[in-house]
């Protein structure tokens, strides 16, 4: 029997540009959750933190009592640190959501977060070593 | 969700909590088509119950999407389910399954492009499902292994055709696996490593 046969692809010269996730624009009826989403994040016009899906977010305080319930319950999670990730699911809110409220939280300097390592093109050995020890005590 | 009763917001355990010193995260992306164990994996060496984000595309991708939703329909949901590694008391890996067409990967901003690496996760019974997305991994320059979720029922080939039917070079690792058990996902994952610490050599011998 004969596998299926791909053809192979190379690198393109130029990488795509990044791609900025469109602002979900709010439809009367739309989704689960209309018009909600935008109550939550505020507003949706200024710019949004560098944030990865694993950028680590910790507190910085007790909730202030001008804190909004999304962030008194966003401050509660990150007494230790929690990924962009996590905090996505466990609030339930979507990732570009999430951002949003995670930006504006540190431009109030209400929360801190710890930047990701990201892939160089030449990649640091002693921190895929340090990974693979990791595994290994799995 | 009501927030209002803040006191039962849920969160983590407190014993999957990260410490206080964790300082910085990595992430690995397996991606894969539907079924083919992406989640199934993540669980399997998670140290979290794997928990899922959830995003929305709205008109601009369903346009464009062929397999979900019916054509009225302006706004799918999309779910990336992912699972954590505590490395060291500084480093934390995570690990997302996500599906294997491209236009999903936009909705969550850098999940490729800053992954120290992929899992292609196959099944032989369709190896085509994959080809896509071998191809794109490619094109954006990702590092990734191709790892066989070997199911009772599907076809084995030798890893000689199956890296011929792919047309993947020499120096890709192919692995068979069964992601239900945790230390073959683990190897995986170690395979994967054992990879992008190859490539790093041989960057810094150039």
């Amino acid at each position: 029997m004969t596998p299926p046969q791909r053809q192979r692809r190379y690198p393109r010269e130029e990488p795509p540009p990044k791609p900025t996730p469109a602002p979900a624009k709010e439809k009367e009826g739309d989704g689960k959750q209309p018009e909600r989403l935008y109550v939550v994040a505020g507003s949706d016009d200024g710019e949004r933190a560098d944030l990865d899906l694993v950028t680590l977010i910790v507190a910085n305080a007790e909730p202030p009592p001008s804190a909004t319930p999304e962030q008194t319950a966003l401050l509660r999670l990150t007494i230790t640190p929690l990924s962009v990730a996590e905090l996505s699911a466990y609030l339930n809110l979507p990732y570009s959501v999430m951002t949003v409220l995670i930006t504006e939280m540190l431009t109030a300097q209400l929360v801190t977060a710890r930047a990701p390592i990201v892939r160089q093109a030449l990649p640091d050995r002693s921190l895929l070593e340090a990974v693979m020890h990791g595994l290994q005590r799995l | 969700m009501d927030f209002k009763g803040s006191d039962t917001i849920p969160g983590p355990r407190s014993e999957d909590q990260l410490p206080h010193t964790a300082q910085a995260a990595v992430k690995i992306v397996i991606v894969g088509g539907f079924g083919v164990g992406k989640t199934t994996m993540v669980g399997s060496v998670s140290e979290i119950k794997p928990l899922t984000t959830e995003e929305t595309m709205t008109q601009a991708g369903v346009g464009v999407d062929d397999n979900y939703g019916s054509e009225t329909k302006t706004a799918t949901t999309v779910a990336m389910d992912f699972g954590r590694i505590s490395i060291t008391e500084q480093l934390v890996l995570y690990l997302f399954g996500t599906p294997g067409q491209e236009r999903f990967w936009f909705l969550w901003n850098g999940l490729f492009e800053g992954a120290l690496g992929a899992v292609v996760l196959i099944d032989t019974r369709r190896l085509e499902v994959s080809f896509d997305v071998i191809g794109r991994l490619e094109e954006r320059g990702v590092p990734f292994v191709v790892a066989v979720n070997t199911f009772p029922d599907a076809p084995r080939y030798p890893v000689a055709d199956l890296r011929a039917a792919l047309d993947l070079s020499a120096e890709i690792p192919i692995i068979e696996t069964d992601v239900r058990r945790r230390a073959a996902s683990r190897d995986v994952l170690m395979t994967l490593m054992r990879f992008l610490h190859s490539l790093a050599m041989s960057g810094a011998l150039r």
